[in-house]
């Protein structure tokens, strides 16, 4: 599967092209992702100069401890809003554009820039869109009488965060269902349209399913957003506040091990993240390699 | 048929309003003074300061950071997108050469050695990440800056799926001319990579343009802040309760979105190939 019927042979010419790869790999991913392991067994003194091996003592401290359970509750509820508003969305908005017979190169530019926008960028212009003293929606929410204030009520800065966070993903899922919509032949879709006169019904009898594999992709991409690109976004906006309401787990990874100098407690919730993205991949490789087909 | 087709357009039409507003708010209000601002509030129309806040970012060293200017951050913004694409290509290309083209020793090994790193984002590991730059003596430094990010495979597993598709007649033909390793490298792959490489560098120079936690964590000088970072010093001012000068951070925010829209915009078939083939 991985090579081909003909190659060159010799022998140091191959490694001459592997060992860049290898040594960048080698030093900056396994050994910083071996120290996350061997570290999460440790338990640091005070002052960083000794530690002891404590066993499963840092995981233990994390599994009991009510703010990592609030965190990981946070994290899920607002991966799947994230997933189900970003792909709702991107999917009405490609049908659209897809029938449009005008203007489709004009609405994929002008539904596709906002990928280039970093996500930190992304979190300062929202930030200033809901400031209490200039922000126009901010303004635009208080006038129909809810008294918005993200930075006290944990609920209005969930809805803030989803919000832009959507915002952000919304291009890259257009882009993936436009190519997905535009891979459907022409034949079938004449011969739907034959069959069926209701353009809803065709949607979801005939559309929806070709869509399905492009839709479990973008599920796994969208979740892996919402897990770890959302770091300068949070970082940006709310910085997990209020009291640590709207921190994700791998925000709450760099405030414990990089503010809080908690390096044991950080490496056993980056193992955890480990964990989680290895479970992702199977996931992926049961159910999006395989490619649901109809 | 004529309803529906308007219909569809209105639906359009809200999705584009819902994308461009934020950035067009703060676009516009960065055209005004900074008093017009805090009286009124964002605004929806460009105002009469043309683009002299934007003079300001760019060329003034104190207005948020105290040494890095604008420019400054920009160009290290620049450097840091560049080095991180072209690194990242280079680096994939060849080792995916060396597993499509040879019969290694080891392959398996190797091949899932490097894909491995597809599992974890530099986010999961990035304390003990920032560990082994300092103990590498690299903080502070462009190297240390690019390197790590480049230690992930996503373009080697995408040229790797290309080259599969290159024909093996023409090795056969390369190999019947004498041709050796590096010319056939050189002389026929290269070339034929030559719209994947293009793909492959717009995505990657957003990306790289786009770090954030990174250069956050590495730099502790400021001449090598970064925009996207730099920007975090806005916050600080509001935070600690003064008025920045709202528009000159608008500026900043538009200059850092600037350019890796810009080009997104401008390779907008590149990019949108490189999309495509660089998540699957």
């Amino acid at each position: 599967m991985l090579l081909k019927r003909v190659h060159f042979s010799g022998s140091p010419i191959p490694y001459i092209f592997i060992v860049p790869q290898l040594l960048i790999i080698a030093v900056f991913f396994f050994w910083p992702a071996c120290q996350a392991v061997y570290l999460s067994f440790m338990l640091e003194d005070p002052w960083g100069l000794s530690s002891t091996f404590v066993w499963f003592e840092n995981y233990q401290v994390l599994f009991s401890s009510a703010e990592y359970l609030s965190t990981t509750l946070f994290t899920l509820v607002y991966c799947a809003l994230v997933v189900f508003f970003s792909l709702g969305l991107a999917l009405l908005l490609a049908v659209k554009a897809n029938s449009v017979i005008h203007g489709q190169s004009a609405y994929r530019l002008l539904l596709t820039w906002v990928y280039a926008v970093a996500p930190a960028v992304a979190g300062i212009t929202a930030y200033f869109l809901f400031n209490r003293h200039i922000g126009v929606l901010f303004q635009w929410i208080t006038q129909t009488g809810w008294a918005f204030a993200p930075e006290t009520n944990a609920f209005d800065a969930s809805v803030m965060l989803v919000l832009v966070s959507v915002w952000k993903q919304v291009p890259v899922n257009f882009v993936f269902f436009l190519a997905g919509l535009q891979g459907i032949s022409k034949s079938l879709r004449e011969a739907a349209q034959l069959d069926c006169a209701s353009g809803f019904r065709r949607f979801w009898t005939i559309t929806f399913p070709l869509l399905a594999p492009t839709a479990f992709f973008l599920m796994v991409i969208n979740i892996t957003y919402a897990f770890f690109d959302t770091f300068g976004l949070i970082d940006t906006l709310t910085q997990g506040r209020p009291g640590g309401a709207t921190t994700t787990m791998v925000y709450k990874v760099f405030q414990d091990g990089f503010l809080g100098a908690d390096l044991g407690l950080s490496s056993a919730q980056s193992v955890v993240l480990m964990v989680l993205v290895l479970l992702l991949t199977v996931f992926q490789f049961l159910f999006v390699e395989r490619r649901v087909h109809y | 048929m004529q309803r529906a087709s308007v219909f569809d357009h209105l639906i359009l039409w809200a999705g584009v309003i819902f994308l461009l507003f934020p950035v067009w708010m703060l676009f516009a209000s960065s055209t005004h003074s900074v008093e017009n601002i805090v009286r009124d509030g964002l605004q929806f129309l460009p105002g009469g300061n043309g683009f002299e806040a934007y003079k300001t970012a760019l060329t003034s060293a104190s207005g948020f950071t105290d040494t890095a200017t604008g420019l400054r951050m920009m160009m290290n913004s620049l450097i840091m997108g560049l080095g991180f694409a072209i690194g990242k290509i280079v680096i994939s290309m060849c080792a995916a050469y060396a597993l499509v083209y040879f019969r290694l020793p080891f392959a398996t090994f190797w091949f899932w050695l490097i894909f491995s790193t597809l599992l974890l984002p530099l986010e999961v590991r990035i304390v003990p990440s920032y560990e082994v730059v300092s103990q590498l003596g690299l903080l502070n430094s462009y190297t240390g800056l690019i390197l790590p990010l480049i230690a992930s495979a996503t373009a080697t597993f995408y040229f790797q799926q290309f080259y599969k598709t290159v024909p093996d007649e023409l090795l056969e033909a390369a190999q019947l001319d004498n041709a050796n390793a590096w010319r056939f490298f050189k002389d026929i792959l290269v070339p034929l990579s030559r719209t994947m490489m293009a793909a492959m560098f717009i995505i990657m120079f957003v990306v790289g343009w786009n770090q954030y936690l990174w250069p956050l964590m590495m730099t502790t000088e400021e001449s090598y802040y970064t925009i996207v970072m730099g920007i975090k010093n806005i916050l600080s001012v509001v935070r600690e309760g003064r008025v920045p000068q709202y528009n000159v951070a608008f500026a900043m925010v538009m200059l850092a979105m600037l350019p890796p829209v810009a080009v997104v915009v401008f390779f907008q078939r590149w990019f949108i190939q490189g999309l495509v083939e660089s998540e699957k």
